[in-house]
């Protein structure tokens, strides 16, 4: 495939090498894979690490004395400090290993929520969350009777801060919205709504999960009190993610689960927690895939955000543009500030047969509601067609999926 | 014809399109753009077979002692599988009915079609289907 790198100062077709599994054919087709923003792929560093781990090293961490369990060990926590390094935390027991976004939202709403909410008391949600970031505050807002209000968004996909402003009050204890949309992709402005929330005494909890492999994250300078993100969604193992805490709020929150590594002492009477990050890690951890996500971190790293960024704008705006100019194709999602993600309607025909018509021809793209019903009500309809792209998709990969979908839209009229 | 003379009737149709997987999607959802009208009227939510993404209503009534079907779909693909089920099922016995295994998926290469039950109501629909050959079946052997 004939690849333009000339508009990048990254090597896209280099950078293409390092992803076998973009080398291939889909119902006779080259794979186009614009499911990005669901999982994006790994690159073959990555890959490495797991067979490293398995073939070398693996061992359960932190209690053993023999060699490889030192060696695995150090590789784990390797990891933790590359995160820290990564989200530029200021101690390393503030990176808490979960199994990614979900588990992490959980354990601040079980726990933080468990332990600090109060009857009457509020959580802000934004209108554009995930399932993941709304189911989790309605279990603990019933538990606790507490309320959910939910913060609007613009037709174009934007929060509306002017209304988030209406809905703080002395009551809000928590704001937990997302560093970028998975549906619209709209990058919203944490730092200001950190600071409002901050400023009405309530802790604030980002979702980075579409965030993660783009922007910067500096959770010290955000001023976050929880940052959650997904390794699978940074070109990491699939299975693991952090949960980023303040110290202080993390030392004050009871465990979340219990078991082993989490404890000091346990007699039958009484058991004593182990300190920061171990408080929150019970039970042997998913060593292979965090000491993989460090590789996916340095992957980052090397190719630099900022340059990952520009080259996925750019795909961003040529998508829209190509996808835009098609007769009946409605973008859904056109903040000014986006990751790359474009999702799309196109008049009288379903997102299911779209999906599975590009897919016969090997591109990837998925329909529906994206975990997000509630979203989607508020543009009336059921659901998309998302196409969301990464750092080795090309501008020619787009237009096979312009060229697709004008060929379904063909067909169908 | 019995439903394996239908199902390789379709399967002899579908090889003219050599396995090429967006023509085999098209030809489908031509098939759906053929099947007979869905009364309005009966898209209730009884009749509904429910996937996440693509739903099918579906209703059957039995004349002659033979199942006459009547469906449709919210979207074109699995309306234009749908057609070739009511092509094999519909003024068959419930018996012929629930005796019948349905191979021609896996020789359309629309097999993933029916291991997906959670996106579209296709694998939902064969089900209800032979329910209400049960259900018929049961009826008859009462009277």
């Amino acid at each position: 495939m004939n690849v333009s790198a000339s508009t990048s100062v990254l090597n896209i077709s280099a950078i293409r090498q390092k992803f076998p599994i973009l080398n291939q054919k889909v119902n006779g087709k080259d794979l186009v894979y614009f499911d990005n923003a669901a999982t994006n792929q790994k690159p073959l560093q990555v890959i490495n690490a797991l067979t490293d781990y398995y073939q070398g090293y693996n061992a359960n961490i932190h209690r053993g004395i023999h060699t490889l369990a030192e060696k695995a060990t150090k590789a784990f926590e390797e990891t933790r400090s590359a995160m820290q390094e990564f989200i530029h935390a200021k101690h390393v027991e503030e990176v808490i290993f979960t199994r990614g976004v979900t588990e992490s939202i959980n354990l601040v709403a079980s726990s933080y929520g468990r332990a600090f909410l109060r009857e009457g008391d509020e959580i802000i949600i934004s209108a554009l969350e995930h399932h993941s970031n709304i189911v989790p505050w309605q279990l603990i807002a019933e538990e606790k009777k507490a309320i959910i209000k939910v913060i609007p968004v613009s037709d174009t996909g934007e929060i509306q801060l002017e209304d988030y402003k209406k809905l703080l009050s002395s009551r809000t204890k928590i704001v937990a919205v997302n560093h970028a949309s998975n549906s619209l992709g709209t990058i919203n402005p944490i730092k200001e709504i950190i600071n409002l929330a901050h400023a009405h005494g309530a802790v604030v909890l980002i979702d980075g999960a579409q965030a993660a492999a783009h922007l910067p994250i500096d959770v010290q300078s955000l001023d976050c009190d929880f940052y959650a993100i997904s390794s699978h969604k940074m070109y990491g193992p699939t299975g693991a993610g952090i949960l980023y805490g303040k110290k202080e709020l993390l030392e004050k929150m009871p465990p979340y689960m219990g078991g082993g590594e989490m404890i000091k002492d346990v007699t039958f009477e009484k058991t004593t927690y182990n300190d920061l990050p171990y408080k929150f890690e019970a039970g042997t951890p998913n060593i292979a895939d965090v000491v993989a996500l460090k590789e996916a971190i340095f992957f980052i790293n090397e190719l630099g955000k900022e340059n990952i960024a520009a080259h996925e704008d750019r795909l961003l705006k040529y998508a829209a543009e190509k996808l835009g100019a098609l007769s009946g194709v409605k973008l859904i999602g056109t903040a000014p500030h986006k990751v790359a993600v474009q999702s799309f309607v196109v008049k009288d025909i379903h997102p299911f047969d779209i999906g599975q018509m590009l897919d016969a021809r090997g591109i990837a793209v998925r329909t529906g509601h994206h975990c997000t019903q509630p979203l989607m009500e508020c543009f009336g309809i059921e659901g998309t067609v998302r196409a969301s792209f990464s750092i080795y998709n090309t501008k020619e990969e787009i237009d096979q999926l312009v060229e697709g979908l004008d060929r379904i839209i063909k067909f169908m009229k | 014809m019995t439903t394996s003379q239908i199902q390789d009737e379709i399967i002899s149709e579908f090889s003219l399109l050599d396995g090429d997987m967006e023509m085999t999607v098209f030809y489908v959802m031509e098939l759906g753009q053929k099947l007979p009208p869905f009364n309005e009227g009966d898209k209730t939510e009884d009749n509904v077979v429910k996937g996440c993404q693509s739903k099918v209503w579906l209703t059957a009534k039995l004349e002659d002692g033979k199942i006459l079907f009547s469906a449709d779909s919210n979207t074109a693909i699995t309306k234009g599988l749908v057609s070739l089920l009511i092509r094999i099922f519909s003024g068959q016995t419930p018996e012929e009915i629930l005796e019948t295994d349905l191979y021609f998926m896996h020789k359309i290469g629309m097999e993933r079609f029916i291991g997906t039950q959670r996106s579209n109501g296709f694998a939902a629909m064969i089900r209800q289907m032979k329910l209400y050959a049960l259900a018929f079946k049961t009826q008859l052997q009462a009277k």
